[in-house]
């Protein structure tokens, strides 16, 4: 098993016809399943065209009634990646998994505001996506690091999450799934959702949780973690030398008013149990040391 | 981005929200003329620089007379204004706005951010107006009255009113309270700011609900569908290197330490500065290449790393994805050749294509250090940057330190035309990537690196804050001048120059 796609998972892309959008559906349909996996695209000015023998639909809703597609994978350009995303919610798809990055924080909380009560959840914006190792890649990142094993990753950063995958191979460890939840303030699932399906992911025997600066949903997920996880954690956040006040990057990733800082997020998590390094090079080796 | 107090209350103002009567002056005449303008007795010389904390600091003046005007804004205009949000060099007073004075019979505040929690736009308002927020927040959250706003409705009458009661608006003047509270949300949702504040949101003895300071930051994403607020822009308040490198779309920002970090992504460029941390090092600069980064992006990075004289080595790490580390190993190798490299480089490769670029490095023939991993590269750049920090400088050092003085006096007469810079932090000037370029415009020496640097940083720490202004100035004004696109830059520069000064 996995968490949130596998190799029965189909998938659409919205915006694949833009030059990321064709090259990663290209190394999506690549890897592992993909072939099987990625069934549509769309672009509502290009409906009946095809890309890479994936045929191009109008809309999602008719690119998932056609295909049985039950997940999106967005690239569309920022200004309108959010109407992608409402347009994936109304479609009542399973999942959506924004890629996007720079998407203004407004039209994140409207369509947060238009997500309240549908069933649809929200991986990202500004995200590096989702993989399940030899099964199905949806996303940005480089399929060839991971391999099929029992550590599931969440982060909410692309290059570090590539990161503590490569420390996990040096150790002989494969993943389970790895989800990158993306460095926006405003956005779908958070380290705690993600957690939790962890935990109940059989496959799943531990975690790394990687986090950074700013908000406070590594420290939510640290207590959630205390009392109801039954699967030992490693975390690292990165920033501890990041100055208050400052955006770094990520438009999430700021310290303000004094709080979201790594040092008061790494004492939470540790007061809960979870197993840290202020180390980014010691991820690896600090899950392998957890997982008996 | 951060605007202006009175470009803030500009903006407040087209949404309804009452603010004081003000002109923004850029000159003592212009602010005496302004005083007169206004008429009255009272008129209030306020310094604009971003940074808060502008009272204390002696930034604002209370005037009783057009002499006083007078005399405080030939004060103030110029100085540098140290606060505690400005760092211990100050920022250097470019604008000033001049207001009549206001009859203030309580003071209160109120402000807006992007709750992450509830991921809505939060409403905070207090009783304790004029005060620092997070000290208020830190001591008597209790005196916080948060409201969470529905972006189905907006910032709702009853909403607005009980937040106005709440901080003790008397009844007489809730509906006046309900539009600066309205106006607030107003301006906030449409214009896409990140943080609103005004502080204080004042009561008149006449009943009026008056915004007396104003602060607003903005969503830089969204700034593509406001060209009204992205012309508020002021580059005289920004960092010089940080400009430099969002015209290549480079996440880039200064920081203290000695050791360069160019990195892709943001998540791994803080990792890489907290393990050269680590490893007893400390990071000049945050910078993140993206995820497409091309050798053109690379070499920029490397320019902007190279001209801050507090640079000793530069670790790059890289773990490519979709960037392959072939095409960033060839970025490398061609920066280096063009920007000369003046200090020690670690490089740190690993993903797509590793092998590759590890040969092309290694087939280059630069001295480069290899770095196996991000603990190896980061001891390794650690060590270098020590081991250039320590004894090792004897050769250069000696020619340099004469050329190096020399120096900034030619460029600051020089260079004096352009205003452009910003005398923040990186007082110094840029020395040692470009030695080579510049041979035609400054005959003297090229500092190399080492030595440079050093004599700077005594330059520097003789200088005072005054004396620093300057230096920052040219090392722009140089950077500008550069060899490469040099005529672009020079438009740049040009453009940023008008727009320093007043429109």
């Amino acid at each position: 098993m996995s968490i949130l796609i596998n190799k029965n998972t189909r998938v659409m892309t919205q915006g694949i016809t833009g030059k990321t959008g064709m090259f990663h559906t290209k190394t999506g349909k690549e890897y592992a399943n993909g072939a099987n996996c990625y069934v549509a695209g769309v672009n509502p000015k290009k409906p009946g065209e095809s890309y890479e023998g994936i045929p191009i639909f109008g809309t999602v809703r008719e690119a998932k009634e056609q295909t049985g597609a039950n997940v999106s994978v967005i690239y569309v350009p920022p200004p309108f990646a959010a109407a992608a995303i409402d347009e994936a919610v109304e479609a009542d798809l399973d999942l959506v998994i924004c890629i996007t990055e720079g998407i203004p924080v407004r039209d994140m909380i409207r369509t947060k505001y238009k997500m309240l009560g549908r069933r649809t959840r929200l991986i990202g914006p500004n995200c590096p996506g989702v993989i399940t190792p030899d099964e199905i890649k949806i996303g940005i990142m480089p399929g060839h690091i991971h391999k099929k094993g029992p550590v599931g990753v969440v982060s909410r950063s692309g290059t570090l999450t590539y990161e503590a995958v490569g420390q996990l191979m040096e150790q002989g460890l494969g993943q389970s799934s790895c989800v990158g939840i993306g460095g926006d303030p405003v956005n779908g699932m958070k380290h705690l959702e993600v957690m939790r399906m962890f935990n109940d992911d059989p496959d799943t025997e531990a975690v790394i949780m990687v986090g950074e600066i700013g908000g406070s949903d590594e420290e939510d997920c640290a207590r959630w973690i205390k009392e109801n996880m039954r699967k030992p954690v490693v975390g690292f956040i990165a920033g501890l030398t990041a100055p208050p006040g400052k955006r770094m990057g990520h438009a999430g990733a700021i310290i303000s008013g004094g709080k979201g800082t790594a040092a008061e997020k790494l004492a939470v998590m540790e007061e809960c149990g979870i197993k840290i390094t202020r180390n980014p090079a010691a991820m690896g080796k600090l899950l392998k040391s957890v997982l008996k | 981005m951060k605007i202006h107090e009175y470009q803030a209350k500009e903006v407040l103002r087209r949404f309804g929200v009452v603010t004081p009567r003000g002109i923004a002056c850029f000159s003592v005449d212009e602010a005496v003329a302004a005083a007169r303008t206004l008429g009255g007795k009272v008129w209030v010389v306020k310094a604009q620089i971003h940074a808060g904390g502008r009272g204390k600091g002696g930034g604002v003046k209370l005037a009783r007379s057009l002499d006083e005007v007078k005399a405080y804004a030939g004060q103030i205009l110029g100085m540098m204004l140290i606060t505690h949000q400005t760092g211990p060099e100050g920022q250097k007073v470019r604008r000033l706005l001049v207001e009549e004075g206001a009859d203030i019979k309580k003071e209160l505040y109120v402000g807006m951010v992007v709750d992450r929690g509830t991921q809505r736009v939060c409403l905070m308002a207090s009783s304790e107006g004029g005060m620092d927020i997070e000290e208020v927040a830190a001591h008597t959250p209790e005196k916080i009255h948060k409201v969470f706003v529905d972006p189905g409705t907006g910032l709702k009458d009853a909403e607005a009113d009980d937040a106005a009661r709440k901080i003790g608006i008397p009844e007489g003047s809730i509906a006046k309270a309900r539009v600066a509270l309205q106006g607030l949300y107003g301006a906030f949702d449409e214009t896409d700011a990140s943080l609103a504040e005004i502080n204080p949101l004042i009561l008149t003895g006449s009943g009026d609900v008056i915004a007396l300071d104003a602060k607003f930051n903005f969503d830089d994403n969204a700034l593509f569908r406001h060209p009204d607020i992205f012309a508020m822009r002021d580059l005289d308040e920004e960092d010089p290197f940080e400009v430099q490198a969002s015209k290549f779309d480079l996440n880039y920002i200064s920081l203290d330490g000695n050791i360069g970090c160019l990195v892709n992504g943001a998540g791994l460029a803080m990792a890489t500065m907290d393990i050269t941390k680590l490893y007893g090092g400390s990071p000049a600069n945050f910078l993140d290449v993206g995820g497409s980064a091309t050798a053109e992006k690379v070499t920029e990075a490397f320019k902007i790393m190279l001209n801050n004289p507090k640079v000793k080595a530069i670790l790059v790490n890289i773990f490519g994805g979709i960037m392959k580390c072939d095409v960033i190993a060839q970025g490398i190798v061609t920066a280096a050749r063009q920007v000369h490299m003046t200090v020690p480089l670690v490089v740190r490769l690993e993903g797509t294509n590793v092998d590759l670029g590890k040969k092309i490095l290694a087939d280059s023939g630069l001295p480069i250090i290899s770095g196996n991993n991000m603990d190896d590269a980061a001891s390794k750049v650690v060590k270098a940057a020590l081991a250039v920090t320590g004894g090792k400088s004897a050769a250069k050092p000696k020619a340099k330190p004469a050329a190096v003085k020399a120096k900034p006096k030619k460029k600051v007469v020089a260079k004096k035309a352009k205003p452009k810079a910003k005398p923040k932090a990186k007082p110094k000037a840029k020395p040692k990537a470009k030695p080579k370029a510049k041979p035609k415009a400054k005959p003297k020496a090229k500092p190399k690196a080492k030595a440079a640097v050093k004599a700077k940083s005594k330059a520097k720490a003789k200088a005072k804050p005054k004396a620093k202004a300057k230096p920052a100035r040219k090392s722009v004004a140089k950077r500008k001048a550069k060899p490469v696109k040099k005529s672009a830059k020079k438009r740049a520069a040009r453009k940023a120059a008008a727009k320093g000064k007043r429109k």
